[in-house]
């Protein structure tokens, strides 16, 4: 076994253990940081594949930005652990329909009538200089500078939906404008009123 | 004995030739690294106190000069007391994973022309995904403390680094454009030829931008409400003691570190010297001293702007994150996107 063999096997192994460890576990902060582990061990394994970019994207994005806030709203939830333990038993011939579902479809796509070396040639190695940032950044900008743009927009859509939905206005609330702050002159201000010293009182 | 000690390298498999090897580059790094870290906590005590008309720690060791190593010394022999409410792992946890990016960060950063642990392609790409993750630890503690002081702390940080992260992230994308690269040895390269070639006066607002975002992404003074003592006691680290403390205090000196060396090597030329015709003279050419200057110098601008300025209040700093710096970074991007289409400074041609 080569030294990357050993490494794709280890980061495999925490990977699958971490993702178990998503839905297993009974504290949704702890899922959420299996999550995390998750996302890590992943971008490892890019990383033995060449995709830098990618991998370092992926830490980036939704171990440094995405899982954050994901803990923040997670933290605050009040969740009852023992209500959550009832509700388990009903749910379960659910849960194992759907997932049955889903490796039905996964085998699907990814069996072997599709995937691997028969079908796929191995990829070449690169060179050790070799940009793969550039690389991606050239497919992106010209091949699928439509579909990319595209799906810029549609984000943009989105991030202008989910704030118009949770916006509010509140005409009570007071804000300051600092503009405003910076611009005002003493004589705004403050008013020097010049007053006879009363006199002591006999 | 050598053949010896050199026959029994070639022996030894290879995994494990590579693995000795950098572990032995890692400690060389390492190493000076803590001790700065150390001591830049004596160089902060020292320098605010100068700057406030009194004297600083002058007890242990001549002119106060041993008393890191004896605080470090108090740190390692106090008790560490987990709050029995709290949850064990995650508390033990946090301050290993602010203190774990804080240090990977350096694994691509260049000390002088090709002197760095690993030379990657997306160097920069890899130094944003790292200070990051330097805000789990926070979260993490706030939590697993399961106190209300930890806990607010611990949100404040949250918001706040995501905010400024965004600026950051722009900032950096600016020298990314300057550069035409992700490797920091190129970003060097590209601004080679004194002073006035570096990418600080191309990129002037940028610089500003990155390096306040740093100081915010640190937790440092003006924006430290993440501890915030008058208000939330000392915010995410309250229930930490002993030991457990000390690494979070370590943690915010690598991160200062961190991001001084981020400055001086992205928008200050790193190891290249400011006076390049005078590359002959002995200590004027470029080099590994000139990388630490600059370095101590922003160190410096730290503990500067934490003596001068009171502490902001949080909606002001939420503001300046969100409405300030990064409308500058987007606008400025532009700039540099018609600057390098007119081929003006670092893309002439």
């Amino acid at each position: 076994m080569s030294f990357t063999e050993g490494v794709f096997y280890a980061f495999s192994a925490i990977m699958i253990m971490a993702a178990l460890g998503v839905i297993t576990a009974r504290n949704p902060v702890h899922s959420a940081l299996s999550l995390v582990l998750t996302f890590f061990a992943t971008s490892a394994i890019w990383m033995l594949l060449e995709a830098e970019f990618l991998a370092i994207t992926l830490v980036l994005v939704y171990v440094g930005a995405v899982m954050v806030l994901f803990l923040f709203v997670v933290m605050m939830l009040d969740i009852n652990i023992t209500r959550m333990r009832e509700g388990f038993m009903r749910y379960v011939p659910f849960g194992i329909v759907i997932a049955l579902i889903l490796v039905v479809q996964m085998v699907m796509i990814v069996g072997p009538e599709n995937f691997g070396l028969e079908q796929f040639a191995e990829p070449a190695r690169h060179v050790a200089d070799h940009s793969n940032t550039k690389e991606l950044g050239r497919v992106l900008y010209t091949d699928y500078v439509y579909p990319f743009e595209i799906a810029a927009v549609i984000l943009l859509v989105a991030i202008v939906a989910a704030i118009s939905l949770t916006m509010r206005r509140r005409p009570e609330t007071k804000y300051q404008t600092p503009g405003k702050q910076v611009m005002v002159k003493k004589e705004d201000r403050l008013r020097v009123v010049s007053m006879k010293a009363e006199e002591k009182e006999k | 004995m050598i053949d010896l000690a050199i026959s029994f390298w070639e022996w030894l498999p290879q995994w494990i030739q590579i693995l000795a090897e950098n572990i032995l580059y890692i400690v060389i790094i390492m190493v000076p690294l803590m001790l700065s870290v150390a001591y830049v906590t004596y160089a902060e005590r020292k320098i605010i106190g100068y700057m406030q008309v009194r004297i600083g720690p002058n007890r242990v060791g001549p002119r106060g000069w041993l008393q890191p190593i004896a605080d470090a010394v108090k740190l390692m022999f106090k008790e560490i007391i987990i709050p029995t409410s709290s949850n064990r792992y995650l508390f033990l946890l946090a301050p290993m994973l602010t203190m774990a990016p804080a240090l990977a960060a350096w694994a691509v950063i260049p000390f002088a022309d090709g002197v760095q642990l690993a030379d990657v392609n997306a160097g920069l790409l890899y130094i944003i995904a790292m200070t990051s993750m330097g805000v789990y630890g926070v979260i993490i503690a706030g939590w697993a403390s399961n106190s209300k002081y930890a806990m607010m702390g611990a949100l404040r940080s949250a918001a706040q680094v995501v905010a400024y992260e965004i600026a950051m992230g722009f900032a950096l994308v600016g020298v990314l454009m300057a550069g035409g690269s992700l490797n920091l040895g190129d970003i060097i390269d590209k601004q080679a030829g004194g002073f006035f070639n570096w990418f600080w006066l191309p990129l002037l607002p940028l610089v500003a931008v990155y390096f306040i975002s740093g100081v915010a992404e640190t937790n440092r003074a003006p924006f430290d409400v993440a501890e915030g003592e008058s208000e939330i006691v000392a915010g995410f680290h309250v229930d930490y003691s002993g030991m457990a403390f000390a690494v979070f205090f370590l943690a915010e000196y690598a991160n200062i570190i961190m991001i001084a060396a981020l400055t001086s090597l992205l928008f200050f030329g790193g190891w290249m010297s400011p006076f390049a015709s005078w590359a002959d003279v002995p200590l004027l050419g470029d080099g590994f001293h000139w990388f630490l200057l600059k370095t101590m110098f922003f160190i410096y601008m730290f503990l500067w702007i934490r003596a001068t300025y009171p502490r902001y209040r949080y909606d002001q700093i939420m503001r300046l994150g969100w409405k300030v710096f990064i409308p500058v970074t987007i606008v400025w991007i532009f700039v540099e996107a018609v600057m390098a289409v007119m081929q003006i400074g670092p893309w002439a041609v």
